[in-house]
């Protein structure tokens, strides 16, 4: 890697001024405008962590009132479910990603492109203004009637930010779909595309079919709340329950959105740490079609104490177990992947042994909660908060981590500082053990969840719980630093510092505005590390 | 049919191969979209349908407050709009300016039809005290409560497929002046087409909300 240069000519050089950025039809800059998006609103959704977490440091409610409390965990969930999980990994890894690794030269729609982007942001700042304004209350799940007739906080232009951001989703979804579907190079056939096509299609398939659903539930929040329609209001002959349904017919879904595209993220950087295709190929492309389906089917089993009858929440329980079956293919295709494989220990691969390890525990507790039996007993504590940021944050956090570590040197064109990069690899997988696994034993245990009080006894496992979040807090904070650093002042990357297949690393660093210099045939199966990399020393 | 020629027709944008390739990308692109309509609406159905299960009586009480007559016209004045916009696209596909100019005006007069006749009858509804809200007021008294929820599903039903149709219109105004701009040709329709897609779509919304709102339960 000695005689690398950087490109004369590419996307980053293409133009200068603002308007060559919010005018830009390119899907690499449009990524990294979401970048800018994703990344504020998740240190803004970050401080409101760090707030709660502060707050719980003591049994007594002493640092923030309950009402303030209340609003803190509401816009910490929607800030980073709506604004950056959901976002993430498909607006700015799919975006920069989905069209290179098919060999074309921009998404199907690059002016819809754009406006999902400009949608997005329309969305948080309607988001933003109920936050200055006052905050909300309701909890992410905006359940009613509590949210329809009792709070008296800024329900409206939070649930209008979520119905705007997402048509947001909506047009991404379809514009990947249109992409996968009709832009393909020469020979790039179904089964030649890397297995991170494959989740995002299926993440695709999800915000296409379960997105409109959550816009015409908020919208009938908000005509409720306004017009005082009788639609969830129990006085009225409405019923709060169906609102439930509503809700997580589109949210339950939404967890495989946040969570698929990291799987993807993981198969790539498993196959290029281990220098072996991915074991199992069509199985894991299937997993990823089967969790989106079944995905639709499980949405009842956050309803097990809603007065679902025994037996649709038989029904719902058993689907939800069939969730596991797909997702441990993932996991054992991954790990039968390295057997026997080149295992390296670089940052992206550190990251994807974090989130098999932590994806592994979420999963199984995950077990826990489909049982319906036990899903009573823990139903609103800390064990939920657990389950859920072991998937979010242990899954699609360490995924969406390790992608950007991975394509980093593709995207700008840089390497990052290697040693800092593992250190805080690191420092975010004991931060985020030590924030949440006691909260797995604290709600077990019985501590409810959306309290800003608890009883004494709770101390001990809360405050090793708000000492991990702030390593936590510190190991995210460190990336920021030294990618922000590695644009200027890191060393040239050259067009495939891994040494790893697939398109993306045959066109030069950072690409050129049309990606190839001439459209690709593709002659290759994918992940051909045996036959293809003989010879290049990294 | 993709083929060379058409590699430097105007209207080809630089990240497709052809013609025939980027007419195939905005179909399927507009067909998914509708895919997504379908959800949307769907929703409301559900809520509509679990509803009129419960609460049965008082649906089919409020249904006859509806005015068959105007919304039978209704349904006639969109499936001719249907018709006019399918002849459109025809007109397009043969390349023929004139007559799809002629059918693009013919379908937006007939869509302005129906939001008339429609603000006809939301006026109607105002003047009977159906608006739901505090000012609801139905006979019998003892049905006034889940009447109510029917309104606000009539309203939520028929209000976002009215608005819908506007999107509509705005989308055949902005057909109208790019065939008048003459830039749809024999071999670059596609324009046409999927707003011809989106049309017919919001017209089939309003084939499953008529007899829904309107019909079933009349001879119960």
């Amino acid at each position: 890697m000695a005689t690398v240069v950087h490109p004369a000519r590419h996307y980053l050089n293409e133009g200068y001024g603002i308007r060559s950025w919010l005018l830009t039809r390119d899907h690499k800059r449009i990524a990294l405008l979401y970048l800018a998006g994703v990344t504020f609103f998740f240190f803004l959704g970050g401080a409101m962590a760090v707030m709660i977490r502060l707050e719980l440091a003591t049994p007594a409610g002493d640092l923030v009132t309950d009402e303030t409390y209340n609003k803190l965990f509401t816009l910490h969930g929607v800030l980073m479910v709506f604004f950056f999980l959901i976002p993430a990994i498909p607006a700015v890894l799919g975006n920069f990603l989905v069209p290179i690794m098919i060999g074309a030269k921009d998404l199907a729609f690059p002016k819809i492109n754009l406006l999902s982007w400009y949608i997005y942001i329309i969305g948080g700042l309607f988001t933003f203004y109920a936050l200055v304004a006052g905050g909300v209350d309701t909890g992410w799940t905006f359940y009613t009637p509590f949210s329809t007739v009792a709070s008296t906080t800024n329900v409206v232009p939070t649930a209008l930010g979520i119905f705007i951001t997402g048509f947001s989703s909506i047009l991404t979804g379809l514009n990947f779909i249109v992409t996968i579907h009709r832009m393909r190079a020469p020979g790039m056939t179904w089964f030649r595309m890397p297995l991170f096509l494959w989740s995002t299609y299926a993440t695709s398939l999800i915000n296409v079919l379960g997105t409109p659903v959550i816009a015409i539930t908020v919208l009938l929040v908000a005509l409720e709340r306004v017009f005082h329609f009788g639609f969830f209001d129990p006085r009225l002959g409405g019923d709060p329950v169906l609102f439930q349904h509503l809700f997580w017919f589109y949210s339950h879904p939404a967890v495989y959105i946040m969570v698929l595209p990291a799987m993807g993220v993981v198969s790539e950087l498993v196959a290029a740490g281990c220098r072996k295709p991915v074991f199992g190929y069509p199985f894991v492309a299937f997993a990823s079609l089967g969790i989106a389906v079944l995905g639709f089917l499980v949405w009842g089993h956050h309803m097990f104490v809603a007065g679902e009858s025994v037996y649709s929440a038989l029904v719902f329980s058993i689907l939800s177990f069939l969730v596991a079956i797909p997702s441990a293919v993932k996991v054992f295709n991954w790990t039968a992947t390295m057997y026997k494989g080149s295992v390296s220990w670089e940052t992206p691969m550190l990251y994807a042994y974090g989130f098999i390890g932590l994806f592994t525990i979420g999963g199984l507790t995950g077990l826990f909660l489909a049982a319906v039996g036990l899903d009573v007993h823990v139903t609103d504590t800390y064990f939920i908060i657990a389950h859920f940021h072991y998937i979010m944050v242990g899954g699609t956090i360490m995924g969406y981590l390790g992608g950007l570590h991975y394509w980093w040197p593709k995207i700008s064109g840089r390497l990052y500082n290697e040693g800092l990069a593992k250190l805080s690899a690191g420092i975010i997988f004991v931060g985020f053990n030590l924030t949440f696994f006691p909260q797995f034993i604290v709600g077990y245990l019985g501590m409810p969840r959306r309290y800003h009080a608890y009883p004494p006894d709770f101390q001990v496992l809360n405050v090793l719980s708000s000492a991990g979040a702030s390593i936590l807090g510190v190991g995210y904070l460190i990336p920021m630093v030294y990618l922000m650093w590695s644009l200027r002042y890191g060393r040239i990357a050259g067009s495939n510092p891994w040494g790893a297949v697939g398109l993306e690393w045959t066109t030069q660093s950072p690409p050129l505005t049309e990606n190839f210099g001439e459209t690709p045939v593709v002659t290759w199966e994918p992940y051909e590390y045996h036959a293809r990399v003989e010879g290049h020393v990294a | 049919m993709p083929d060379v020629a058409h590699a430097h027709h105007p209207a080809l944008a630089h990240h497709f191969d052809d013609l025939g390739q980027q007419q195939e990308a905005a179909t399927l692109g507009m067909w998914v979209f509708l895919v997504t309509e379908v959800l949307f609406f769907g929703g409301l159905f559900l809520v509509y349908s679990i509803y009129r299960v419960w609460y049965h009586d008082a649906f089919v009480a409020a249904s006859h407050e509806l005015d068959v007559t105007l919304g039978t016209i209704n349904t006639a004045v969109l499936i001719t709009s249907s018709l006019t916009m399918a002849m459109a696209v025809h007109a397009a596909q043969l390349g023929n300016r004139r007559l799809l100019m002629i059918f693009l005006v013919a379908t937006m007069a007939l869509g302005a039809v129906f939001l008339g006749i429609k603000a006809v009858e939301y006026y109607d509804k105002y003047t009977h005290h159906h608006i739901p809200g505090a000012g609801f007021a139905f006979e019998p008294h003892e049905l006034s409560r889940h009447a109510q929820i029917f309104f606000s599903l009539y309203f939520a039903m028929t209000g976002l497929h009215a608005l819908h149709m506007i999107i509509g219109l705005g989308i055949m105004t902005v057909m109208l002046w790019i065939s008048w701009r003459g830039r749809i040709s024999a071999e670059y329709y596609i324009p046409i087409e999927i707003s011809g897609l989106y049309w017919h779509f919001v017209d089939i919304v309003w084939i499953f909300l008529f007899p829904l709102l309107y019909l079933i339960g009349r001879h119960a």
